[in-house]
């Protein structure tokens, strides 16, 4: 049970480091970012290049993860986003050029990193093991660690900067934030570069511990949207908390149901079906959007 | 009248492109032959792998003055479509190569895609070269598919008993991908070990094939204490991970895959921890490797940058299909006559040491000549390289 735990805590944190990415932009833009994925597999990459290929030290490795991913975030929001939104009201124009993006990145990390499956050398080595009843290698409990530090982080960015505060106007009310002054375009192309970032610092982390390739990047978007569904589309909390809630019932199902083949994810979907039926906006999310 | 002399300048550059495209190709008759596979998504390695190492062999072919069959010298052209990994697009690709009269394909490298594919090659003409394990594809009526590797049920059975004998291996766990190629080859993998008199402790606990943490789906799997952990049809994206949670959860025994496997991949992504990893492989490693598989190899590597060790078994289709088209030249658009060849056809074998032959065999799988003789090599992982366990042939 002990172990369990454990896992759905790991599981739990990483997931919901990825959905808050994910979350975020749709919250401030209305997007649904098919391309959130790749862009979490580019920065898996980018840490891969400069930690495990270059030999850099992991934080420069980290921090080049997020730069980059920040960079081509506010590039994409400003040079594809921003017009096709001002260009069509239509929300599927977004998503088309979400999923147009999403196959384009997957065609450069093709060319630029190759086909294999790629891994840098482990940051902390060892294992802990307590009695046989947790068996948890440390660097995996620093990976947990720095991503609940880093949704501290920025749950506390979001909440006391005036960066955030603007963020959080725009998320609730575009025109009313545009009305009090707040620079829609501009923190528009902050939030999304954000959101990106947060792909990217997440990539460089699990890099360390699953590794990277470039198929990962489809299956992390629908786990990322699963999560948002389950927490309520564009709140951060239920973001995390979709993160934590599919973390669990993931180590939960694997460990109770696997001696019944891999029904774990039958059962997760099964159930988020039964849930949207009743509760379609989330746990956390507004009925009217 | 600017726009006359652009259109006349426009006129001028396609007809000097065209000139010098035929001017490439004006020596030597091209002899197309196509690739239909998986290289986009999480499983491109595996056709990747398979294209890179096709196109590597034919631009060497190309280079030394193309290759001859009956009196004439062909330049190879490989002609390869992305089946996406989706049966219904395999089907499409072995359109495509009937629309172009391609008579022999290589792929697709899935069970389904290659059970998709069969009417469509066996109504055109189309001999094509699986890396898919289902037997029906090879045993009669089934006529026109060429198993492209070890299976499996052929590859397991030898590392089972090698282990059993040298190793003392009793009791067996396997784990497999929730998907059709890895559960099929689960499912044989654990008649072979029980028909071998080892105890399979765990046989049902699969992962999804997007599955990135692997400590959850082998907790339950690592306290059966098994002898020998064999990882089904594991891609090489995979093998790293499960083998560094496996012995991360303290696991002490063997761990093996029928499946190749890439040292490099192995090496970044699971490092010593992959010490005494099982896999089967070509004949690269240096107590194998011929002068010819050393300059594929190097080839390879300077037109893709780095190699792909699981093309170690990738470059025998190709050469088989030039290799037995030379045997009867009249197969070139006839797949009958292909077929009858088969049943006598040997050469010797420019990938390996010694008097490796390249021979059709199949006959105790299938009952028919329906699968290349590429060598049963297995290999150990040891330091970042592979060391050669031992090598057996397959009939």
């Amino acid at each position: 049970m002990e172990q369990v735990l454990a896992n759905g805590i790991y599981l739990g944190a990483q997931y919901a480091m990825i959905a808050l990415g994910l979350t975020l932009i749709f919250a401030l833009m209305n997007v649904l970012n098919f391309a959130h994925g790749q862009m979490y597999v580019i920065g898996g990459f980018v840490t891969y290049t400069i930690y495990g290929q270059l030999g850099l030290p992991y934080i420069v490795a980290l921090l080049a993860s997020c730069v980059t991913l920040a960079v081509l975030g506010a590039l994409i929001e400003r040079f594809l986003f921003a017009p096709v939104i001002k260009g069509s009201a239509r929300e599927e124009s977004t998503m088309l050029l979400a999923a147009g993006i999403a196959f384009l990145l997957d065609a450069l990390i093709l060319l630029i990193f190759g086909e294999k499956q790629r891994g840098v050398p482990k940051i902390v080595n060892g294992v802990l093991n307590w009695d046989f009843r947790i068996i948890m290698p440390y660097d995996r409990i620093l990976i947990c660690g720095l991503a609940i530090f880093s949704i501290v982080a920025f749950i506390a960015f979001m909440q006391f900067s005036r960066t955030g505060r603007a963020l959080r106007a725009l998320a609730q009310d575009r025109t009313a934030a545009q009305l009090m002054g707040v620079n829609v375009d501009r923190y528009s192309t902050i939030g999304f570069a954000l959101g990106a970032m947060l792909a990217g610092l997440v990539g460089g982390l699990l890099v360390t511990i699953t590794g990277i390739n470039l198929g990962m990047g489809g299956p992390t978007s629908i786990k990322a949207f699963m999560m948002v569904m389950i927490g309520g589309a564009g709140v951060i909390s239920g973001a995390i908390a979709g993160g934590f809630i599919l973390g669990f019932m993931e180590a939960i199902g694997l460990a109770v149901l696997s001696q019944y083949g891999d029904i774990t994810y039958l059962v997760i979907f099964i159930s988020l079906m039964i849930f949207l039926a009743i509760r379609p906006q989330g746990l956390m999310g507004k009925p009217w959007g | 009248m600017k726009r006359r002399t652009l259109v006349k300048s426009a006129l001028a550059a396609t007809a000097l492109v065209a000139l010098q495209s035929t001017a490439v190709f004006a020596g030597n008759p091209v002899l197309k032959i196509g690739f239909v596979g998986v290289t986009s998504g999480p499983a491109a390695a595996w056709g990747i792998s398979n294209q890179r190492s096709m196109e590597t062999r034919a631009a060497w072919i190309n280079e030394t003055g193309g290759y001859k069959i009956g009196n004439t010298t062909y330049d190879i052209k490989i002609v390869s479509f992305d089946d996406q990994k989706d049966p219904k697009r395999s089907i499409a690709g072995m359109d495509k190569m009937a629309q172009e009269g391609i008579h022999y394909v290589v792929g697709p490298n899935t069970d389904d895609g290659a059970e998709a594919v069969r009417p469509v090659a066996e109504a055109n003409g189309i001999m094509y070269f699986p890396y898919a394990f289902s037997k029906s594809l090879y045993t009669p009526p089934a006529s026109n598919a060429v198993l492209a590797m070890v299976a499996n049920y052929q590859s397991g059975p030898a590392i089972y008993k090698y282990l059993k004998e040298k190793k003392g291996v009793k009791t067996v766990a396997f784990v497999a991908a929730n998907e059709s190629d890895p559960l099929s080859q689960r499912t044989s993998g654990v008649a072979a070990a029980k028909a071998l008199g080892l105890k399979v402790v765990s046989d049902n606990v699969t992962y999804q094939p997007d599955t990135t943490d692997f400590t959850p789906v082998l907790t339950p799997v690592i306290r059966q204490r098994p002898d020998l952990l064999v990882l089904s049809g594991v891609s090489p994206a995979h093998a790293p991970q499960l083998i560094r949670s496996a012995r991360e959860l303290g696991y002490q025994g063997l761990i093996s895959t029928e499946t190749a496997q890439d040292a490099q991949v192995l090496r970044e992504g699971a490092g010593d921890l992959a010490n005494g990893f099982i896999s089967v492989g070509g004949a690269s490693t240096p107590e194998l490797a011929s002068d010819a598989m050393k300059e594929f190899v190097k080839r390879y590597t300077k037109m893709f940058g780095e190699y792909n060790d699981e093309s170690n078994t990738k470059v025998y289709a190709l050469e088989y299909i030039l290799a037995t088209l030379a045997a009867n030249p009249k197969a070139i658009n006839d797949v009958k006559e292909f077929q009858k060849t088969m049943d006598t056809f040997e050469a010797p074998n420019p990938f390996m040491k010694g008097n490796a032959k390249l021979t059709y065999v199949g006959t105790t799988s299938f009952t028919q000549k329906r699968q290349i003789a590429v060598p049963l090599v297995v290999n150990t992982f040891e330091n970042g390289a592979f060391k050669t366990l031992f090598v057996a042939t397959v009939d």
